[in-house]
C-alpha cells in the first residue's frame, strides 16, 4: 500500500463529462491494498464507468461487507455515501437502503468469501428479489486478510501458496446466480478494463440485480503456479463469448458488426446495449442454453467471460411489491400519518 | 353436600380447557367481548400450544369489578372440554367452584372432586342433532358452551347476538347457526341447573372509553402513526401478528388512491440477520424502519445491533419476549431478554430499551421508540411479551395529537450541508450531548461520508489510533448519559415515603398493583416504581436509595432486572429481594403477595 496522500490538483486539460466533472472527482481515498492487486483495477474501472455515465456522485451509494474487496468502496467516488457493513450482510443493508430510496445507484462490492461463504444466503435472496443494484464480486479464490485460506470459489485441485491442494468443489457465482433467476449476469477479469467498463455501465443501467463476477487475482496469496485464479491462468483460459457495448440514450449506434452477430437490448432508461456474439453458438437471452454452455465449458477448465445473461423484462423489487415511484424517504409525514379522526374511527372495531 | 356460596357478582375467574384447532379461540373471544360490552372489566389470557391442531389449550377469563386485569391465581369455573387434561383441570378449581364438561360421553372418574360442583352438558350430542356438517358440529360445541355460560353466569344474550352480527356481517347464515348453538346451550342450562349461579355478572359502566386490543396490533398502529415506511421481518411466534397488523393498516391507510401504489414496503427477509440489516439500511437511507421479533431473533441480530450502536444508525426492534432458553416454549410468556437486549453484541455496547406494560403503552412507546432511535442515532428496543403482545387487553382508548411531528434528530438538511465550512465531521460532538450530526445519502455530495463498523475517528475516517478510537467510544458514553434524560421516566405509585418498595416492569404491572392493594389491606404499605426504560435515570437511583427494602418483581429465572439494577445503579444489593415467576404463564398477584410475606416473616424472625 501507499501512504502518500493523493494530490488534489487536476490537469486543466482533463476531459469532463456532461456534468462538467472530471474523472478525478469520482475518485476516493488512496487504496491500502497490496501493489498489483486486481481489486485496484476494478476500482479504476468503476470510477471510469460512473464518470462516463455522468452519474451525480451524491446519487451513488456504495455498499460493502468485510474483506479486502469490501474496503475498496472507500477508494472510489469519495463524494458518495458509503457503508461498510458486517461480513456477508451487505445485501440486506443494500435492500433496506434501496427500499427506502429507490433513486440512488447502488454499487455493492463484495468478495468470494463475503458472497459465497458467510453471505451466500443473503446473496441468493437478493437475487430472488431482483433488487436494483450493481453487485460486483472481486473473486480471487482466497481469504486475503486472514492470510490465504481457500475460499468457496477456489477450484478443485487448485494449489495454495504453501502447497495445500483444495479438495472441495467450488461455488461458481455465475452458475449460482443464473440458476436463481438473476436478470443480469456477467463475468470479467480485472486485467481486462476494455471489457469490464462497458459491463459495469450496463450493470448500473440495468433495472434489477446486475451480477458481475470479476476474476481479480490476489498477488500476495493466489498468483502462483498451480492457482486457477492467477493472472497467468486467467489470461490463458478465459474466452469472451459476448462483448457488450453500452450506448447511452440519444447516442447514435456507430459500431458496425457482421449481420446476425449483434443483438440490441433496450434498457429501461432508453439506452441500449449492443451485444456482440463472439461465440456464434452462445445466446445471452436464453437462460437454459446459456447455463448448458457455461457448465460445459467450465468442465473443460475454461473461464467464459462477457455478458452471459440479460433479461430486461423482469420487474425489480419495487415493481414486484408495487412500491410508490416516489422514494419512500421523500414522502411527507402528513401523507403517512392518518391522524386522530382516523384513529378514533378505526377503534370502533375494538370496542 | 354443597355449601351455599356467597354471591360473587362481577368477581370471578372462568377457565376454558380446549383442544387447539377446534375453533375454541373465537368462542372464548366472544365470551370475553360480551362481558366487556356489559361494562364489566375483564381480562382474557390465552395459553396455547406451539401447534396447529390437537394439543391442549386454555383460555382464562377474569371478571373484576375492581378493574384488576391480571391473573388472580384462582379458577372459579372450569369448562373442561378436553378429556386429556380433565385431571389437571379439575384440580385447579377453587373449593366451592364449578366445572362443566361434555356429558355426551359417560363422566370420567377423574371429574370428581369434593367441594366442586360438576355440571354435565351433552354439547356434542346437542350439536350433532342440530348441525349436519361435521366441521360445524365441532365448532358449534364451543359456541354452545358460551350459550350455557350465558345462562349460568347471566351474560346478556342480546349482546352476544349483536357481537355475532358484527362478526359475521358478510355471512348472515353463520349468524343463524351460531345463534342456534347459543340457544342450545342456554336452554339446556336453564332447564337443568340453578341459573344464575352465585358467581354471575351484572351490567356496570366501567368499560366506557376503553377498547379491547392486543399489544402487537397496538404496536403496529404505533408504527403506522410514527410514520414508519419500511418493515423487515422473519416470521417468528409471537411477533408475527405485529407485522400482519402493520400490513393490514398499511393496506388501508398507505395506498395511493389513484395509482394503487404502496407508500410503504414490507420485506419478508430470509432470516433475522437480514431483517435487521434491512432495517439498518433503510434507516441509514433516512426512512423509519423497524423489525418485530422474539428472543431467538435477537440472538441472531446481535452482530448488526453492535454495528448499529457503533456506526450510530437508528433502528427500532420489537422484542415480543417468549420463554427461553433456546427454542424454549414459543407460545409461553417470559421477560427473559432483559439482559440480552440491554447489552446485545460483542464489545462495549449498551442499548436503549422501552418496557411497555400493556397494549396501550405499546402504541405510545412504538412512536416514542422511533423518535428516540433517530434522536439518539442508535438501536431502540420495545420489549413486550406474549402476554401483552398476543392477548386482548382492556385499555383506555388510544389518543392522537394531530400536532405531533416526528422528531428526526440531528440530520443536516441540504442547505445546512452546503453551508458546512470544511468536510463533514460525522462524529464530532458539537453540542456536548454526545449526539453528532448525520447526513443522508442522496442529499448533497458535500455531506458524503463513509459509514463503518471498524475503528473510526470523529471525522468518520478509518483509524487504529488509540487516541482517536477512544475519543469516539468515550463520546458514546456521553450520549448514553443524554439517553438517561430522554427515555420514558418510571412511574411511582404510593406516597414515596414508605420504607418498603416494589420495583417492577412491563406486564408485571397489573399483578403488582393488585398485590400492593392486598398487602395494604394486611397493613403493609408499599411504594411501587414501574421502570419504563433502560438506561435507568436518577428516579430509579433515588427510589432504591430511599427504601429500606425493595422487592424486584419480574418474569425470568435469573432475576435479570435485579441484575441490571446491580450493574447500572449504586444500590446496596443487600436490600434487594427478588420475586420471580417464570413458568411461562403470565404472572399472578398471588405469587407476589406470597413472596413478599414470606420474606418479611423471615426478616422479622431474624
Amino acid at each position: 500500500m501507499s501512504f502518500i496522500a493523493k494530490p488534489k490538483i487536476t490537469h486543466p486539460g482533463m476531459p469532463k463529462n456532461s456534468l462538467g466533472l472530471t474523472a478525478r472527482e469520482y475518485e476516493g481515498t488512496m487504496s491500502t491494498l497490496c501493489a498489483g492487486c486486481g481489486h485496484d483495477s476494478i476500482t479504476a474501472a468503476i470510477t471510469q464507468a460512473v464518470f462516463e455515465l455522468a452519474i451525480p456522485p451524491e446519487r451513488i451509494a456504495k455498499m460493502s461487507g468485510i474483506g479486502c474487496s469490501s474496503k475498496t468502496t472507500a477508494y472510489f467516488v469519495g463524494k458518495a455515501h458509503g457503508i461498510n457493513t458486517v461480513h456477508g450482510r451487505m445485501p440486506a443493508v443494500a435492500t433496506g437502503a434501496n427500499v427506502a430510496n429507490r433513486e440512488l445507484y447502488y454499487i455493492g462490492v463484495s468478495g468470494d468469501g463475503d458472497t459465497l461463504s458467510i453471505g451466500l444466503g443473503q446473496f441468493a435472496h437478493t437475487i430472488r428479489r431482483n433488487l436494483d443494484m450493481l453487485y460486483v464480486i472481486e473473486n480471487n479464490g482466497v481469504y486475503g486478510l486472514t492470510k490465504g485460506q481457500f475460499s468457496a470459489s477456489a477450484d478443485l485441485g487448485s494449489k495454495a501458496k504453501r502447497g495445500e491442494v483444495n479438495s472441495f468443489a467450488p461455488i461458481d457465482p455465475v452458475l449460482f446466480g443464473m440458476s436463481l433467476g438473476a436478470s443480469f449476469v456477467a463475468r470479467s477479469f480485472s486485467g481486462d478494463k476494455a471489457q469490464l467498463v462497458p459491463l459495469l455501465k450496463a450493470g448500473l443501467m440495468h433495472e434489477g440485480f446486475a451480477l458481475i463476477d470479476v476474476i481479480s487475482p490476489c498477488v500476495t496469496f493466489n498468483d502462483h503456479e498451480g492457482s486457477t485464479k492467477s493472472y497467468a491462468y486467467t489470461r490463458k483460459y478465459s474466452t469472451q463469448v459476448v462483448s457488450a457495448d453500452y450506448v447511452p440514450r440519444a447516442a447514435a449506434i456507430s459500431v458496425s458488426y457482421e449481420p446476425g452477430t449483434v443483438v440490441s437490448v433496450d434498457m429501461h432508461d432508453g439506452s441500449h446495449l449492443l451485444l456482440h456474439k463472439v461465440a456464434a453458438d452462445y445466446d445471452p437471452t436464453d437462460r437454459s442454453k446459456a447455463l448448458g454452455y457455461l457448465q460445459e465449458h467450465r468442465a473443460r477448465g475454461e473461464i467464459v467471460t462477457g455478458l452471459l445473461f440479460i433479461d430486461e423484462t423482469r420487474p425489480d423489487f419495487h415493481g414486484i411489491t408495487n412500491t410508490t415511484s416516489i422514494p419512500l424517504v421523500n414522502l411527507p409525514m402528513e401523507k403517512l400519518i392518518p391522524g386522530d379522526a382516523e384513529l378514533k374511527a378505526l377503534q370502533k372495531d375494538y370496542a | 353436600m354443597q355449601e351455599a356460596q356467597p354471591s360473587r357478582v362481577n368477581d370471578f375467574v372462568l377457565k376454558l380447557a380446549n383442544v387447539n384447532g377446534t375453533g375454541s379461540a373465537s368462542a372464548n373471544g366472544l365470551l370475553m367481548k360480551a362481558i366487556f360490552r356489559m361494562g364489566v372489566p375483564v381480562m382474557g389470557k390465552n395459553f396455547f400450544p406451539s401447534n396447529i391442531q390437537g394439543l391442549p389449550t386454555w383460555y382464562e377469563i377474569r371478571v373484576s369489578k375492581e378493574g384488576y386485569v391480571s391473573r388472580s391465581g384462582f379458577v372459579d369455573l372450569m369448562v373442561a372440554m378436553n378429556a386429556e387434561t380433565y385431571a389437571k383441570d379439575v384440580k385447579e378449581v377453587r373449593a366451592g367452584g364449578y366445572l362443566i364438561y361434555d356429558s355426551t360421553w359417560p363422566r370420567d372418574k377423574s371429574l370428581a372432586r369434593e367441594g366442586v360442583t360438576v355440571f354435565g352438558i351433552p354439547l356434542a350430542k346437542l350439536c350433532n342433532e342440530s348441525f349436519p356438517v361435521a366441521r360445524t358440529r365441532i365448532l358449534m360445541k364451543n359456541v354452545a358452551y358460551v350459550g350455557a355460560l350465558a345462562a349460568l353466569v347471566d351474560i346478556d344474550v342480546a349482546i352476544i347476538e349483536q357481537l355475532l352480527r358484527e362478526e359475521f356481517a358478510a355471512k348472515p347464515k353463520l349468524v343463524d347457526s351460531n345463534l342456534q348453538a347459543i340457544k342450545l346451550g342456554y336452554d339446556y342450562a336453564k332447564q337443568h341447573f340453578p341459573c344464575p349461579l352465585p358467581l354471575r355478572l351484572e351490567k356496570m359502566n366501567r368499560t366506557a372509553g376503553h377498547i379491547m386490543i392486543d399489544g402487537n396490533t397496538a404496536a403496529a398502529l404505533g408504527c403506522l402513526y410514527a410514520g414508519a415506511t419500511v418493515g423487515a421481518w422473519y416470521p417468528i411466534t409471537p411477533s408475527t401478528s405485529l407485522m400482519d397488523a402493520f400490513k393490514m393498516f398499511c393496506e388501508t391507510y398507505r395506498k395511493d388512491p389513484e395509482t394503487g401504489q404502496r407508500n410503504f414496503c414490507i420485506v419478508q427477509a430470509e432470516d433475522e440477520l437480514a431483517a435487521i440489516g434491512m432495517v439498518i439500511g433503510a434507516n441509514w437511507a433516512g426512512a423509519r424502519a423497524f423489525t418485530p421479533t422474539s428472543g431467538p431473533g435477537i440472538s441472531l441480530m446481535n452482530e448488526f445491533l453492535g454495528f448499529g450502536y457503533y456506526a450510530e444508525i437508528p433502528s427500532v426492534i420489537f422484542d415480543v419476549q417468549r420463554t427461553g432458553p433456546s427454542t424454549g416454549m414459543p407460545t409461553r410468556t417470559q421477560q427473559c431478554d432483559l439482559m440480552l437486549c440491554a447489552y446485545a453484541s460483542h464489545g462495549d455496547t449498551r442499548h436503549v430499551c422501552l418496557y411497555p406494560s400493556n397494549p396501550e403503552e405499546c402504541f405510545y412507546m412504538a412512536v416514542e421508540a422511533f423518535d428516540l432511535a433517530e434522536e439518539l442515532q442508535t438501536p431502540v428496543f420495545v420489549m413486550s411479551d406474549i402476554d401483552i403482545g398476543m392477548n386482548d387487553w382492556m385499555c383506555r382508548e388510544l389518543r392522537w395529537n394531530d400536532g405531533y411531528r416526528p422528531s428526526r434528530g440531528k440530520v443536516l438538511s441540504r442547505e445546512q450541508i452546503m453551508a458546512l465550512k470544511g468536510p463533514l465531521q460525522r462524529f464530532l460532538d458539537v453540542d456536548g450531548d454526545g449526539i453528532t450530526y448525520r447526513t443522508l445519502p442522496g442529499v448533497h455530495a458535500k455531506g458524503a461520508y463513509f459509514t463503518r463498523g471498524s475503528g473510526h475517528a470523529k471525522s468518520g475516517k478509518y483509524t487504529e489510533d488509540e487516541v482517536e478510537y477512544q475519543e469516539v467510544v468515550d463520546r458514546l458514553l456521553v450520549k448514553w448519559e443524554t439517553a438517561k434524560k430522554m427515555v420514558p421516566t418510571p412511574i411511582l405509585t404510593g406516597s414515596g415515603r414508605n420504607k418498603l418498595g416494589i420495583l417492577s416492569l412491563g406486564s408485571c404491572d397489573g399483578a403488582v398493583r393488585e398485590a400492593a392493594d392486598q398487602l395494604a389491606r394486611r397493613g403493609l404499605q408499599f411504594d411501587y416504581l414501574r421502570v419504563r426504560a433502560f438506561p435507568f435515570g436518577t428516579d430509579v437511583q433515588s427510589f432504591l436509595d430511599s427504601h429500606e427494602r425493595v422487592f424486584v418483581v419480574e418474569q425470568n429465572r435469573d432475576a435479570q432486572l435485579l441484575g441490571l439494577l446491580k450493574l447500572e445503579t449504586m444500590v446496596d444489593p443487600q436490600k434487594l429481594t427478588s420475586i420471580r415467576q417464570y413458568s411461562g404463564l403470565p404472572i399472578d398477584c398471588r405469587c407476589i403477595v406470597d413472596g413478599v410475606t414470606r420474606t418479611l416473616k423471615k426478616v422479622v424472625a431474624a
